[in-house]
């Protein structure tokens, strides 16, 4: 089983003869590893494998149980229609500069993924950690032609290793704790250490999964990759923070009531102030990827009320909790996919990422606009698609929390529903604004004119995942399985009496769905049939208040859509404009800007790397850049070691 | 069966009546005698047999806008209990498809007004998409608060529990907090003054008619109905707080239940024509006072 990843990359390794045989083989390891992965899931142990290891600390120990197995589906699945997706999309007859080096590292960075969520020895899981972490920075940025592309990267390169330090550290302390590096359950962790793990790995992993106010490399490096990079880096590898959460949180032996309190706190602001930035942004990925930190946010809070039930020994809420959160993260995985291989047909189609030059584009590209509906209703948490489905187990075990009255943890718990609901009503307004600027009403600009609708191998993976958002919609109980498996990996000490159905009735959603589906078809039956055959008047221009003759520039934009809801957050997204000033009675043209700039990245982190770079350079001094000093060093410090070995400080 | 036949009535026949009751007070208040109050069935009815105009600047999601709202408008209230009449579907967590089902009408009314490419129906979109953005958190801090009274997580049984825990001593205010703030939440959802004014048509104030503005015929008949229908299902939610029926007789609770419902339509009216609409940029502090009130309850209940 731990060879199951490795085909993919090995395939990729072979993309210089051509694309088609790197896509076969990376799907050739991807089947490969889904099939693996169900034999897994069909063992009453979780499959475990041991090899030999030349370095001198941790073991190759991997070792797939279902908590792995459901993140591993997610990667051997999600990626699969990626590459079949880059046949349409990225070819590589129109990119011969960069087609196999993107191939390469598509292929090494799923890989990667798949020995994060299958590694149990620490240093393993870093070392692969590291190498999803490289492959995915190359993967992203192979457009490094283009300024921002580097920059994006770079921003990306700095944070991922700032991460890594801080799981560098608690590693270090829970090797210090255990005794080993090895990754399993372990009884002897002073409650403090704990603590301090819990934080590191909440740091650690937070950059990676994109919490705020860790998320700066998020935006950027998504909007500057290729789309079905974007896609994968959003859908999946995102989610290995999660995992990496979910797996600490597992081993530590116990659980305190602030973790899961933390996690509502920071899930919630990032659900918040994301998908508030993405209210101010215009350019189509950026939205996409501010709306990543938001879905992160949903999952986080999820995991904040599973913990909370750990802490309180009540299995109902980790059942609901962390069921819901997983099963967000496979519907993110879903939909964000979607919509990202969709914005990735509209930028072929246009040539450009502003949403404010597109609107009217469905006209042109109805299969697009369709596809995409499908995924702006599926984000926006809409029934009877798989959002809902998601996020109705989270907020059951939300509301769950007011069964046991009188602990305030848990009245927060209660409270984080108030912000999903606020949340959700945001992400709607995202997606309406999204969907609407760049498919409804008439083009804003000549860069659609040559459009043309999705065909061949991009169309395929985008229905596929269309359907899937629909099939986990309609059919929540097919999943509950993996997730009453996950859940029960997660807290193995715990006694659940009960399954997720049984818990909660899901065939409702499913029935609710359907009945929803019928009515709207019974509603378009009646129209085809009744309305349109006695006749419409089609041909004319919108009514508009009775005004001859509307232009495409009348229309409202994607930032006056957003102007209100800006307003509102205006504390949190210090949006900028220049001011207007219209002086004579006959004003002459004039300019008007805004912007929402994220402040994070913009206001705090880059001020304070340009006064580092101020500062710093008095380090230089000892980097001379000749060879013989460095051999000194090398010396110093040898003889400073065995000085502190022999004297005993250090042992 | 026949009950369930009855509630199917109830939902489909009775809310245009509602707003005929509305109009016929702002009449009476303005001097006038007003409309009858079964003019609302009438305009839709003409409506249907209409034919329409289709702007060519639009798509199929500009007819399916009022297909969905009226949809998702009878599906909610399958899930309301009227007074002694229990809902036709409840089940552990209906409350948050309800709450979702609104949002799905709204996702796809201010796309379908997004499509036809007028500022207008922009202006209008933007609004609607801004001001739920507060009500919702008001409408969960009252499910919050509900479900801590009744202890159950169904519409059915948060409404339904009437004698037994509504009039313990301490519950009153709360319930009071819970119910202005329904209230208001019920005002911003469906147009009402003070946050939208349904009958002005060509103000750059308003939000629902706004948004309507390119749709005719039988596509607006079908936006009326499932208006009159989402108020009365939302009059109802608010009502049934208010009206704690107990053990009455099935006749006298649903006499009672439709005075109820009447007056609550009345109170709307009046509101109307004694207030004018709030300015655009001050409808948020209502809203917020929404979230604040039954955020109160909620805290109230919380020891």
């Amino acid at each position: 089983m731990a060879l199951s990843g490795l085909p993919a990359a090995l395939g990729s390794g072979r993309s210089k003869s051509n694309q088609y045989l790197t896509v076969a083989l990376f799907a050739l390891g991807s089947l490969l590893g889904l099939a693996g992965t169900t034999w897994a899931l069909m063992q009453p142990q979780a499959p475990f494998l041991m090899l030999p290891w030349a370095l001198p600390w941790g073991q190759f120990t991997v070792a797939i149980d279902p908590l792995s197995a459901f993140f591993l589906l997610l990667v051997f699945s999600l990626p699969l229609l990626g590459a079949v997706y880059s046949l349409g999309y990225w070819k590589q007859a129109d990119h011969p500069e960069n087609g196999r080096r993107l191939g390469l590292f598509y292929g090494l960075l799923v890989a990667a993924m798949a020995m994060v969520v299958m590694a149990r020895d620490a240093v393993l899981f870093l070392l692969v950690w590291e190498i999803m972490a490289v492959a995915a920075y190359f993967a992203a940025s192979v457009e490094d032609g283009r300024e921002e592309v580097r920059q994006a990267g770079w921003v990306y390169l700095v944070a991922t290793h700032v991460g890594t330090l801080f799981l560098l550290t608690m590693f270090a302390l829970w090797h210090r704790m255990t005794g080993s590096f090895a990754l399993e359950l372990s009884g002897n962790v002073s409650v403090k250490t704990a603590g301090l793990i819990f934080l590191f790995s909440l740091v650690g992993f937070g950059f990676k999964a994109g919490l705020m106010p860790l998320h700066v490399w998020l935006p950027g490096a998504h909007a500057n990759a290729p789309s079905h990079v974007s896609a994968l880096m959003s859908g999946v590898m995102l989610k290995m923070g999660i995992y990496g959460l979910l797996r600490m949180t597992a081993l530590l032996p116990f659980c305190q009531p602030w973790w899961g309190t933390t996690l509502l706190v920071v899930g919630g602001g990032s659900a918040l102030l994301g998908i508030a930035f993405a209210m101010g942004q215009r350019d189509l990925k950026r939205i996409l990827a501010y709306s990543s930190i938001e879905n992160i946010g949903i999952i986080a809070m999820g995991l904040g009320i599973a913990l909370l039930g750990k802490a309180y020994a009540l299995p109902a809420l980790t059942l609901l909790g962390l069921g819901g959160a997983l099963y967000h993260v496979w519907n993110h995985g879903l939909f964000k996919s979607l919509l990202f291989l969709n914005s990735g047909a509209i930028i072929h189609a246009t040539g450009t990422r502003d949403i404010e030059a597109m609107g009217g584009l469905s006209k042109r590209m109805p299969q697009a606009a369709l596809l995409f509906t499908v995924g702006a209703v599926a984000i926006s948490a809409l029934p009877p698609l798989n959002g809902f489905a998601g996020e109705w187990l989270i907020y059951m075990g939300m509301f769950g929390t007011l069964s046991s009255p009188g602990v305030p943890n848990l009245a927060l718990a209660a409270i984080a529903a108030v912000v999903l609901a606020m949340v959700g009503a945001l992400a709607l307004a995202v997606f309406v604004r999204l969907s609407s600027v760049v498919f409804l009403g008439s083009p804003r600009s000549s860069a659609g004119s040559q459009a043309h609708d999705v065909h061949g191998a991009m169309k395929g993976p985008m229905v596929l995942l269309a359907l899937l958002c629909l099939l986990l919609g309609l059919w929540p109980s097919l999943v509950a399985p993996l997730l009453d498996g996950a859940v029960r990996a997660w807290a193995p000490g715990m006694a659940f009496d009960r399954t997720l159905p049984q818990l909660v009735p899901q065939q409702w959603i499913s029935w609710m769905g359907l009945g929803l589906l019928f009515l709207l078809g019974l509603g378009y039956v009646w129209y085809r049939t009744s309305v349109r055959k006695r006749g419409a008047v089609a041909g004319r221009p919108t009514w508009d208040c009775g005004y001859g003759q509307p232009k495409a520039t009348m229309q409202y934009t994607g930032a006056s859509l957003g102007q209100f809801m800006v307003k509102l957050f205006a504390f949190a997204l210090a949006p900028s404009a220049s001011p207007v000033r219209i002086r004579m009675p006959f004003p002459k043209t004039t300019r008007f800007d805004a912007a929402v700039v994220d402040r994070v990245l913009e206001r705090w982190v880059l001020p304070l790397l340009a006064r580092a770079n101020r500062i710093l350079p008095r380090v230089y001094i000892f980097q001379q850049g000749q060879t013989h000093v460095y051999v000194l060093y090398v010396v110093i410090f040898t003889a400073l070691l065995f000085f502190l070995g022999f004297s005993g400080v250090v042992r | 069966m026949s009950m369930i036949l009855l509630h199917l009535f109830l939902l489909l026949v009775l809310p245009p009546f509602f707003l005929g009751v509305i109009n016929k007070t702002k009449a009476m208040f303005a001097g006038r005698v007003g409309a009858p109050f079964f003019q609302p069935y009438y305009d839709i009815a003409k409506l249907l047999r209409k034919e329409m105009v289709i702007s060519s600047t639009t798509s199929w999601m500009f007819c399916a806008g009022p297909i969905v709202s009226l949809v998702t408008a009878i599906l909610a209230g399958l899930m309301i209990p009227f007074g002694k009449m229990p809902s036709v579907i409840s089940f552990t967590g209906d409350f948050l498809l309800f709450a979702y089902l609104f949002a799905l009408a709204r996702f796809f009314t201010t796309s379908a007004a997004l499509d036809t490419g007028s500022a207008f129906e922009g202006m209008g979109s933007a609004r609607e998409l801004t001001f739920a953005v507060l009500t919702e958190p008001a409408l969960f801090f009252a499910f919050l608060a509900l479900v801590r009274l009744s202890g159950v997580l169904s519409l059915r049984g948060m409404l339904t529990f009437g004698a037994n825990s509504l009039f313990a001593i301490g519950n009153v205010a709360p319930l009071v907090l819970i119910v202005l703030g329904l209230f208001i939440v019920l005002l911003a959802e469906n147009s009402r003054i003070p946050v939208d004014d349904p009958n002005t048509h060509l103000e750059l104030t308003m939000i629902h008619e706004v948004m309507v503005l390119d749709h005719s015929g039988p596509l607006l008949g079908l936006i009326e109905y499932g208006a009159a229908i989402k108020l009365f299902v939302l009059g109802a939610l608010t009502l049934n707080l208010i009206l704690p029926l107990g053990p009455l007789p099935l006749w006298l609770g649903g006499l009672l239940w439709f005075v109820g419902f009447f007056l609550i339509s009345v109170i709307i009216g009046v509101i109307e024509s004694v207030m004018a609409r709030l300015r655009m940029s001050h409808v948020p502090t209502l809203l917020v006072t929404a979230i604040l009130l039954c955020g109160s309850a909620f805290v109230m209940l919380g020891r």
